[in-house]
């Protein structure tokens, strides 16, 4: 389908009529297999963002249960049994289930928009992976809830969480869980990639793309670096509880901490890729609301590049009380240390934006502003951490448990919920209750900190994590009580934000295209988008296409010329975004969601047996084949629009 | 049937399993209120055997019984197994000084009665006799976990591979042997 | 809150170097956080006021705006030294740790189990080597060297007061060097998770004068007391004929187990079930029939005595001081 694209840049806006006929080629089918055959990138979109809040809630009960559960000491409210599953549940559930795939869909929904596109580049792949991703998570919680939850905390260590000590399935099922969002990841990263390399708007050159798009494109990669380490350590994992291979069993050769080298050469990039994205959110609302570009715009990019790569060398921070030689600790500190300058960087020129800005105080930035405060601690006590001496006291107490939470939950779960306030409006066309906005988040600012904040003082005071319960005289109580006061403010917020979302869908103000104001390609769509996007795809011809005149004086504003009756779009060059050919996407598919539901089976069934592989194998295939056989129809349609000039 | 119809019915069945709860998975961590009932066993020592049975241990009805498909219990059997030193005579299961466990054939029997019944009262050549030395629970462990040395216990919940030296095949690996009960030896005549 | 379980209390050079250094760090990061967040609110504090129809201000995006440029690398050269000076703090306190003075050490081999921890008093003379369980005792002022082990799955050796933690891995052997200076009990327990019973994988270091810790030391190498009244003598028979000499030793008698801790002087012991509950005769009584309801999940099996019975044995056990 590549063909040199002859003067498809044109600037008059297309004939009117047009927009029926685009809907009708670029809508879903109707029905419920149309429903499960859906591929356009904001139906996917709105199910990865739903699903992945649904993990997110679910995830907050099992916190809740815990901090009800550590309330006070010596409590019998959970076993410790059950407690292991809870919190290794919750950690999985927060870290694979939700803060991965969250920004990942909201990506698969924005960036299109934002970049002037129709599509994700392969549509059918981002369906496949959605629903890769939510039958995995469905996969781990029916585990749970038929009591077989894994309960080797998050990070699966052997050989705690190999065969001789974790009996039964509980842990294959966590094994098998990271390859269902592996896979899922993945795919997820190649479209991201592929869609920002080759689908931008004519004239959005690399110095052009907004930052949030950076941030996903970064993102993007990271993930492609860091997850095969991950899918490598727990294929061995399976293999070794499966097969009885000898991956992690010293005694025959293998090793128990190589399984923590290859966890956390993906887990602590994988702190990074939650972060970014939420980088990405930051600098999207504060220039809207500052009213202004945020300022230092390459300082910004370099330093997400710079976090990206740097965020690769300091795994080995997590196992500073293994046997570390001095010379290997130093290292991982200094590069723990330097990795807090880009941030710093970014944060700095956030505050020279508002500073130089005028402020609209919007619910979006309140969620922003806070963010300042809550990471910045949680960056300061990672310093802490990235200290061996300091970190040889602190490591698995409280006080990191409070540290990953305002590094997570500060610079992540903050800019999310600001960027649904922010973006509400263009998915679902109404606005978001301003009053019952700003108490969600006085809410879950001042719980937060309460829950979280003592932690700190937990941890120096000896409390170390993943303990059921405690005795009565270590004098954790009160703190404990204080923090469990701390997590029912923040369900309390959730829950208004549950309210404020599903009361503004249906009786919310409505919104226009661009009711913030803003500066980034999504506004100049309508609210909510149309199937196509965009009546005529843009042309940009500066960073910020609806806040200033284009800089490239005579060049046209419309891509035109493109056909409407099939799914056809403009392909540029990865640099410069120039026009390089067009390209024609795929038709809805039940393929996908098929195909799915053929890998689930043979994913499952390989926990109880290796040989699921071999006839899982050729189940895959059968919908696999389907999925690309190729249709007479669509291929002389193609033909057709071949011989156009 | 709407897609919001359809997000209904996959929650709706997600709450569904949770009455469901996987026996095999379960740890029953402390003992239930109200057991089973002991099964009634030859209390006393069979023949002569080189260890003496241990005064004092009671056994109940309110203990645990044997659970031979749960996976924590077949797991404590083979730690209790490492820990009592069967191996010493049995190896891993291939045998020495006593017989092999991990093949089809059974001298006094597979069904988990006669196993309970060998490791408490003994048997003649060899097989000390361990009441009063091991408590009944762990004896039960014990018999789920030698059923799965030959493969009686579901690949799903017997034990993978021990974090150590292997011998032999983990339990969870092992083809499922036919048990035949052989009988003893017959005693070798003197001229 | 505590202090014998406190990284902010320390009793000996190690724990005191890490404090030294934590109080160094916290006063950079506050220097830090304090102006940052004080720019943010003055900034926030001073900005105009806009809404959505506020024009946007796009004339500063084609001029550099030269005085913002200059504040912000100011503050990222700022942190940069920051950093660089906590890096150089770290790095000193690190080699610092490794640099104790070990002459006259004394050698401990710690093996972690679950959920308890063995411990072994090693000695170049080997009538002198002994265990114990839980509890390690050691003399104030001198250099003691932690050889550590584990016989099942990760553990993490943390005494906050004395020193940060250290992994047990199986398979490798690991050493941590403390002293303490100050005499006294401090408490500690496994930092990595390590099943069911993580919560309650505790232990004490009880640092004595010399002179104590000697005559410690000569007890515990003492085997157990002979028991004397009938009652313990049952007792005895109880322990060594049933079912507890399948896993524990106690010398000077058949048991010689090494499944589950060496009981040769449990009553000298301050707790039972490794920091679970106060070593008293009822709590012994209670661990013995269930120890399931005391800590769930414990390799320890229920043993159901007849009354008189229990009561001999705990006696028994009562006599091993």
């Amino acid at each position: 389908m590549t063909r040199r694209s002859q003067a498809s840049v044109k600037r008059t806006a297309p004939a009117a009529g047009a927009a029926a006929l685009l809907e009708q080629t670029w809508r879903d089918p109707p029905g419920l297999v149309g429903w499960l055959s859906a591929i356009n990138h904001k139906s996917i979109g709105r199910r990865f963002i739903v699903s992945a809040f649904g993990f997110f809630v679910a995830g907050g009960l099992l916190a809740a249960t815990m901090r009800l559960q550590l309330a006070r000491p010596d409590n019998h409210l959970v076993g410790p049994d059950l407690y292991n599953q809870i919190f290794t549940l919750h950690g999985t559930t927060m870290m694979f289930l939700f803060a991965v795939p969250v920004m990942q869909a909201m990506a698969v929904y924005l960036v299109p928009l934002m970049i002037g596109a129709r599509s994700t580049a392969f549509p059918r792949m981002t369906a496949y992976a959605f629903w890769m991703y939510l039958f995995g998570g469905l996969m781990i919680f029916a585990a749970f809830l038929l009591g077989m939850g894994p309960d080797a905390g998050w990070f699966s260590y052997v050989p705690l969480a190999g065969p001789d000590y974790g009996p039964g399935k509980r842990n294959d099922f966590w094994a098998q869980l990271i390859t269902f969002t592996e896979v899922s990841g993945l795919l997820i990263s190649i479209d991201i990639i592929t869609t920002v390399l080759r689908l931008r708007a004519p004239g959005m050159t690399f110095a052009r793309i907004p930052l949030f798009v950076w941030a996903m494109l970064v993102t993007a990669f990271m993930i492609i670096f860091a997850m095969p380490a991950v899918m490598l350590g727990s294929t061995m994992l399976i293999m070794d509880r499966l097969v009885s291979t000898h991956f992690f069993n010293y005694a025959e050769g293998g090793d128990v901490l190589l399984w923590q080298h290859l966890f956390w050469f993906f887990g602590h990039p994988e702190v990074y890729f939650i972060f970014i994205p939420g980088l990405g959110f930051m600098s999207a609302i504060i220039a809207t609301f500052a009213r202004r570009p945020v300022f230092g715009y390459p300082a910004m990019v370099m330093s997400i590049m710079a976090t990206s790569f740097l965020a690769f060398g300091l795994w080995v921070h997590h196992m500073f009380a293994t046997n570390v030689p001095e010379l290997g600790k130093a290292f991982f500190t200094a590069m723990s240390m330097m990795i807090a300058v880009p941030t710093a960087t970014q944060i700095f020129c956030w505050i020279a934006t508002l500073a130089t800005g005028r402020v609209n105080f919007r619910t979006p930035l309140l969620f922003v502003l806070g963010f300042f405060f809550i990471l910045v601690i949680g960056g300061l006590t990672g310093l802490m951490l990235g200290s061996v001496p300091i970190d040889l006291q602190v490591h698995d107490t409280y006080f990191v448990v409070a540290h990953l939470h305002y590094v997570l939950i500060g610079g992540a779960v903050f800019p999310l919920f600001g960027a649904w306030y922010y973006w509400f409006p263009k998915i679902t066309g109404r606005m978001m209750d301003e009053r019952l906005g700003k108490w969600n988040f006085w809410l879950f600012f001042a719980g937060f900190n309460v829950a979280f904040y003592p932690m700190h003082h937990l941890g120096l005071a000896g409390m170390p994590r993943r303990v059921y319960t405690y005795p009565a005289d270590m004098g954790w109580g009160p703190l404990n009580l204080l923090s469990t006061v701390g997590a029912v403010t923040i369900a309390v917020s959730v829950l208004l934000f549950i309210v404020n979302a599903v009361r503004s869908r249906r009786h919310g103000a409505i919104a226009t295209d661009n009711p913030w104001g803003a500066s980034s390609l999504e506004w100049a769509a309508a609210s909510p988008p149309a199937a196509y996007n965009f009546l005529a795809p843009p042309v940009v011809g500066g960073r910020e296409p609806l806040w200033e005149a284009s800089k490239d004086v005579g060049a046209p504003t419309y891509v035109t010329g493109l056909a409407l009756d099939v799914r056809e779009a403009l392909a540029t060059t990865p640099l410069d975004a120039r026009p390089d050919h067009r390209y024609i996407f795929p038709q809805p598919s039940i393929w996908p969601f098929v195909s799915a539901v053929a890998t689930t089976i043979m994913f499952i069934a390989s926990i109880f047996s290796p040989w699921a592989i071999v006839w899982g194998s050729l189940l895959v295939a059968v919908p696999v084949t389907a999925w690309f056989w190729p249709k007479r129809a669509e291929t002389e349609k193609h033909l057709a629009l071949e011989k156009r000039p | 049937m709407s897609a919001r119809g359809l997000t209904c019915i996959v929650a709706a069945s997600m709450l569904a399993l949770l009455p469901a709860a996987c026996d095999r998975e379960l740890r029953k961590l402390s003992k239930p209120q109200s057991g089973g009932p002991v099964p009634a066993i030859g209390d006393k020592p069979v023949g002569m055997q080189p260890g003496q049975p241990g005064p004092g241990l009671q056994e109940t009805s309110s203990a645990r019984t044997y659970d031979g498909q749960n996976a924590y219990e077949l797991n404590q059997g083979k730690r209790l197994f490492r820990w009592y030193n069967c191996g010493g005579c049995h190896a891993q299961g291939g045998g020495g000084m006593g017989p092999p466990l991990m093949d089809d054939k059974w001298i006094y029997g597979h069904e988990p009665d006669q196993i309970y019944d060998t490791i408490m009262n003994g048997r003649p050549n060899g097989m000390p006799a361990f009441r009063g030395r091991i408590p009944q629970e762990e004896v039960w462990q014990l018999v789920g976990y030698v059923r799965s040395m030959s493969g009686q216990a579901s690949p799903a919940a017997a034990p993978g591979r021990s974090d150590g030296i292997s011998a032999s095949p983990a339990e969870a690996r092992r083809t499922r042997e036919n048990p035949r009960t052989t009988g003893p030896e017959p005693p070798v005549k003197t001229p | 809150m505590n202090a014998i379980q406190n990284a902010l209390q320390s009793a000996g050079p190690q724990a005191a170097q890490i404090e030294q250094l934590w109080w160094l760090t916290l006063a950079v990061c506050a220097i830090a956080f304090v102006p940052t967040l004080g720019a943010l609110l003055w900034s926030l504090w001073r900005a105009p006021r806009a809404t959505e129809a506020t024009p946007a201000d796009t004339a500063i995006v084609s001029q550099p705006e030269r005085r913002t440029r200059s504040v912000v690398v100011s503050a990222v050269v700022i942190s940069g030294i920051g950093l660089a000076f906590l890096l150089l703090a770290s790095v000193r306190t690190d080699h610092a740790l490794a640099q104790l003075p070990l002459e006259d050490a004394l050698n401990i081999q710690v093996t972690g189990h679950q959920w308890w921890w063995d411990i072994r008093y090693d000695d170049p003379d080997p009538s002198k080597i002994f265990s114990t369980a839980n509890e390690i005792y050691i003399p104030v002022g001198r250099p003691v060297v932690i050889t550590l082990l584990s016989d099942d799955v990760i553990h993490s050796l943390w005494v906050p007061n004395l020193h940060g933690k250290k992994d047990l891995i199986p398979g490798q052997t690991a050493t941590m060097q403390i002293r303490a200076d100050k005499a006294g009990t401090y408490r500690g327990q496994c930092a990595e998770f390590c099943g069911l019973q993580h919560a309650f994988m505790a232990f004490t270091v009880t640092a004595l004068p010399a002179a104590d810790f000697d005559a410690w030391r000569a007890a515990q190498l003492e085997p157990a007391a002979q028991p004397t009244d009938e009652k313990a003598k049952r007792g005895e028979q109880l322990f060594t004929s049933g079912s507890c000499m399948m896993c524990h030793a106690i010398q000077g008698t058949t048991a010689n187990a090494r499944m589950a801790p060496n009981l040769t002087h449990v009553a000298s012991r301050r707790t039972l079930a490794a920091g679970t509950v106060a070593n008293t005769p009822q709590n012994l009584a209670a661990w013995i029939t269930d120890p399931q309801k005391i800590k769930p999940g414990v390799n320890m099996p229920a043993h159901h005595l007849p009354g008189g019975d229990l009561d001999a044995l705990v006696t028994y056990l009562g006599t091993l001081k």
